[in-house]
């Protein structure tokens, strides 16, 4: 399917000098997902400043992780890793007993080449607590890869899917659901019956990427609307609720980046992956969830419907964003996905700047971007990899987006050269998935506009010195 | 290895960003990996750059861990001097860069050959210092650089000024209220009839640099950064340098009286006389002096305080609190650990104990311990402060986005002791306030009647429903649920699930 996409789309490849997080930021919002964890960075000041910056305020909560800082004593082997990183794990389970620590492997641990997926499986038994390693280091990942190592090295601490056990228990949990609608009201039994029987054909689903738990459960409670059962998530709420995996289980990604997740998930466990385009925007919502009732044979119902409604919710901001230009920088992955929707909301994209392009893991959504194009009949925008930040710059002197959804280091300055922005981190962090988060989407992407509405006629949109204006 | 959560001052290369990005027209490169480069982020959130930061990476990837650098560095270097054509380029090292130990000299001695830019190394050890000696060391560089290159050359012009005239050296970007401390100083020196003659770090060219020993002296405000570059000044050029930092009116007035003395070994003919300056301005144009007099300032004697921050603001800030204000100071600190000999001089018989540590923790523990009346301190102590509902004024770095104020708030000079009154007055009313509050338990006597437009009667929340209210952060949690009530009334539904708040979301685009 790879090789069909590659003959109609252009994708371009530069110098890979772009800004982008630190893939270690994961930390900041896996350790609020994941409850009962503990993340352990092991690196140098450089990558702890970046936290306590990039994540500001959110430090001040007695947050679930912390640095384990290399000395110069660490860098020359003078003192022992297995010692150093034991006496503060044990440390850690004395202050905040974790049901995990994860081990955030950086650059210098790289260097180094401090073996950490040797030393962990040892010294788990001495704190007696289970340790995860990851390596998400700037070498070789941007951003939201980071999460993507994480779950990758969680996947292989899923239990194993006993199925029969399993099946049984999903009837006992239905018949007891069955049992309280009979008290609440009866005119259900019918449907929850249908319902029930059309669960137990589905074999289990596992969803892989973290989301807001409100996210989560509207996601499940979408795909339940299919009759789809979702019977976990990578990762939980908490470590010790990690899905079973096995041959039988069905797996599907609800984030772009997660391509190295998808593979352990196939290769080491065995699952079954759901090839599908990523539930952003009701669009994408609900091709995700029609792909994944075609794969196990079931026919939709009115996702159609759906889609149109939350289309018409919609309609104040389409008439903002309809016919204006967007220009992606690219540095979380999200980029497809999200260029997809704008089109599909009536904007013209002229270019996708993204770190990194898994095209088997994003064929679906590649494919399904194509078609879109196709029906709003506007060319495929050129999809950059590993993009070139001054050279996009450039560009986009020329071609003068309407919006460009770039990193922080480069808002300010395109504003004060009269070119609107949109922090591409807000889309990381923000609600963004499945029919119910479409507009928040919108929210994001329109504020510029809307704020330059009501600043139209104040006259000083160029807001930099002659002198300097010419300098990029 | 260091269990660590929180750090008063950066990695070394953040101080050398800072120097290198407060020149005009001086680029950086950083030898680092991908996502180091967040110093642009910093100073174009936190200074509200309007101009692209002149700092960008030489990537190190995978390929760079295997093979070396190669030509990477070197490409980097020379491609920078053609896009932007900048009259320095500093190679700045890394964390990443200390361990691979790649010989960074080398390529920056081969760019220099191809490149029209100056290029040079910056002389920082990771793991020996942090961002304040880092910046210290590379604006030393940079001068001593561009000197040397002079004396080379032929074109360095040794004479001084007709007129007397200083040099402010140590203000530079990301600097706590630096631009506004600038201002001032200059102003002082226009009232002491003294032209500043140049600036640096910060707005100054590097083409200028050779004209730094035309000025009477230095100026260096600040202890963290400045004192390298002058000592070496004084060393090569006789330059004396002057590093009482003019804040609060008793060291303002002991800076003004090291410059007369500095003045007038110069001058030959008329003798310059500032006291009567200082007298008209401490008395009537600075409001602190008549501040501390008030009863106002009355009401503070004997309130307990405590101080952190760098070595700079902390000591001044100490020195203003016990001598001008009357104030005790319970214990006052620095994470300047370099400079603790210093500090200790400094703040002898202002206060009843001293702190030198770079662990905030420790800090907490001793606030918890005190119980001060306010804080004076960091960004870090205002959390504290937060945690322990003691109010806190933020006199020092490291900050955030708020103590980079639009409007003109310098720590510096007269208009500077007018500030720091206003804040430590400040500090300490809402301290006073909350507490008188507290005693009389509070404004509202009255029970608040429900904000909520709608009664709990007619509608129930399923359990599920409940838990998923909970989930939502409490300051929208009550527009969440008037909005789904709202929602369910419309739709004649009585009984709230999940499913129900989700379509009231997409319904009322709350």
């Amino acid at each position: 399917m790879s090789n069909k996409i590659s003959e109609t789309l252009t994708f371009e490849c530069e110098t890979g000098n772009y800004h982008t997080f630190c893939p270690i930021s994961c930390v900041a919002w896996l350790y609020q997902k994941i409850e009962d964890s503990f993340f352990l960075v092991v690196g140098t000041k450089t990558c702890g400043y970046f936290l306590q910056n990039a994540l500001g305020v959110m430090i001040f909560a007695e947050p679930r992780y912390a640095m384990a800082e290399s000395e110069e004593g660490d860098i020359s082997a003078q003192s022992n890793d297995y010692e150093e990183l034991k006496r503060l794990c044990l440390q850690i389970k004395k202050d905040r007993n974790p049901s995990v620590i994860i081990w955030i492997g950086t650059c210098t641990t790289e260097i180094i080449k401090m073996d950490s997926e040797g030393m962990a499986p040892k010294l788990e038994n001495e704190p007696g607590i289970p340790i995860v390693v990851a390596r998400a280091n700037g070498p070789d990942y941007a951003f939201t890869q980071g999460e993507d190592t994480v779950l990758a090295a969680m996947a292989h601490r899923c239990p194993e899917q006993i199925l029969l056990i399993e099946r049984k228990k999903v009837i006992q949990d239905s018949n007891i659901q069955n049992l309280f609608s009979f008290l609440s009201l009866e005119k259900k039994e019918e449907t929850t019956n249908k319902n029930f029987e059309k669960l137990r054909k589905n074999p289990p689903l596992v969803l892989f990427g973290s989301l807001p738990s409100t996210v989560a459960s509207q996601l499940s409670s979408e795909s339940k609307r299919q009759s789809v059962q979702v019977s976990g998530w990578l990762p939980a709420q908490r470590y010790t609720d990690l899905p079973s995996l096995g041959d039988q289980v069905y797996v599907c990604g609800v984030n772009p980046s997660l391509s190295r997740t998808a593979t352990t998930l196939m290769r080491r466990r065995k699952c079954k992956l759901i090839g599908a385009p990523f539930p952003i925007g009701p669009d994408g919502t609900r091709a995700w969830i029609e792909k994944i009732c075609s794969v196990f044979g079931i026919k939709t119902e009115g996702p159609e419907k759906r889609e149109e409604q939350i289309w018409e919710n919609l309609k104040d901001y389409l008439d903002l964003v309809r016919g204006k230009s967007v220009s992606f920088m690219g540095d979380n992955l999200l980029e497809i996905s999200l260029a997809r929707f704008l089109i599909r909301c009536g904007m013209i994209v002229y270019e996708i700047g993204i770190p990194y392009l898994d095209k088997r893991y994003q064929a679906a959504e590649l494919l399904f971007s194509q078609n879109t194009c196709k029906n709003m009949s506007i060319p495929m925008p050129r999809i950059v990899e590993k993009p070139d930040n001054y050279n996009q710059i450039q560009r986009m002197r020329e071609l003068k987006p309407d919006l460009a959804i770039t990193g922080m280091a480069h808002a300010n300055p395109l504003e004060a050269r009269g070119i609107n922005t949109k922090w591409s981190v807000e889309s990381t962090f923000a609600q963004i998935h499945g029919f119910t988060n479409a507009r928040d989407v919108l929210e994001l992407v329109t504020r510029p506009l809307r704020r330059n509405n009501n600043l139209e006629n104040l006259g000083w949109s160029n807001l930099t010195k002659k002198e300097t204006k010419n300098k990029i | 290895m260091k269990l660590a959560y929180w750090m008063y001052a950066g990695p070394a290369h953040i101080g050398t960003l800072r120097v290198a990005s407060s020149f005009k027209n001086v680029h950086a490169i950083m030898h680092a990996p991908l996502g180091d480069d967040y110093f642009n982020v910093m100073r174009s959130m936190l200074e509200r750059e309007r101009d692209f930061t002149p700092v960008t990476a030489s990537i190190v990837d995978r390929h760079v861990l295997a093979r070396g650098s190669q030509e990477k560095v070197v490409d980097n270097i020379t491609r920078k001097d053609k896009e932007e054509r900048p009259d320095l380029i500093v190679l700045t090292p890394t964390c990443t860069s200390s361990i691979l130990q790649e010989d960074l000299q080398n390529f920056v001695d081969r760019a220099s050959i191809t490149s029209n830019s100056d290029v040079i190394l910056a002389d920082v050890n990771h793991y020996r210092v942090n961002e304040l000696q880092a910046a210290d060391r590379t604006l030393e560089q940079v001068v001593r650089y561009y000197l040397e290159k002079a004396r080379r050359q032929g074109t360095l012009d040794q004479s001084i000024t007709k007129e007397p005239s200083a040099n402010i050296i140590g203000i530079f970007t990301l600097g706590f209220h630096n631009q506004h401390d600038c201002r001032e100083l200059k102003r002082l020196l226009q009232d002491l009839n003294i032209k500043v003659n140049k600036v640096i770090p910060e707005g100054g060219s590097v083409k200028d640099l050779q004209d730094l020993p035309k000025a009477w002296f230095n100026l260096v405000p600040y202890r963290e950064i400045g004192l390298m570059t002058a000592i070496y000044l004084e060393k090569n050029f006789g330059m004396p340098y002057i590093s009482i930092t003019p804040m609060g009116i008793v060291d303002t007035a002991e800076c003004i009286r090291q410059i007369e003395k500095h003045v007038n070994n110069l001058v030959s003919n008329k003798k310059f006389n500032y006291e009567p300056y200082i007298d008209q301005q401490t008395r009537f144009v600075s409001q602190a002096a008549w501040f501390s007099r008030s009863i106002d300032c009355q009401n503070l004697t004997g309130k307990k305080a405590v101080v952190f921050g760098d070595a700079t603001h902390a000591a001044s800030i100490t020195r203003i609190l016990a001598r001008e204000m009357g104030i005790r100071v319970s214990c006052t600190g620095t994470y300047c650990k370099h400079d603790a000999e210093w500090f200790k001089e400094q703040v002898q018989g202002f206060c009843d104990e001293i702190l030198i540590t770079d662990d905030h923790t420790k800090v907490g523990d001793m606030i918890a311990r005190i119980e001060p009346s306010a804080i004076f301190g960091t960004q870090m102590e205002r959390h504290i402060g937060k945690r322990l509902d003691i109010p806190c004024g933020v006199i020092s770095s490291p900050v955030h986005i708020q103590n980079f104020p639009l409007g003109y708030r310098p720590f510096l000079g007269y208009e500077g002791t007018n500030q720091i009154a206003d804040s430590v007055y400040n500090s300490f009313t809402l301290g006073m306030e909350d507490h008188l509050l507290e005693i009389f338990g509070g404004h509202d006597t009255k029970e608040v009647i429900t904000k909520s437009l709608s009664t709990d009667t007619d509608l129930t929340w399923n359990h599920e429903s409940q838990l998923e209210l909970n989930k939502i952060p409490g300051f929208v949690r009550g527009k969440i649920k008037r909005n789904t009530e709202k929602f369910a009334r419309q739709n004649n539904i009585t009984n709230i699930t999940v499913e129900i708040m989700y379509a009231a979301k997409e319904a009322l685009s709350a």
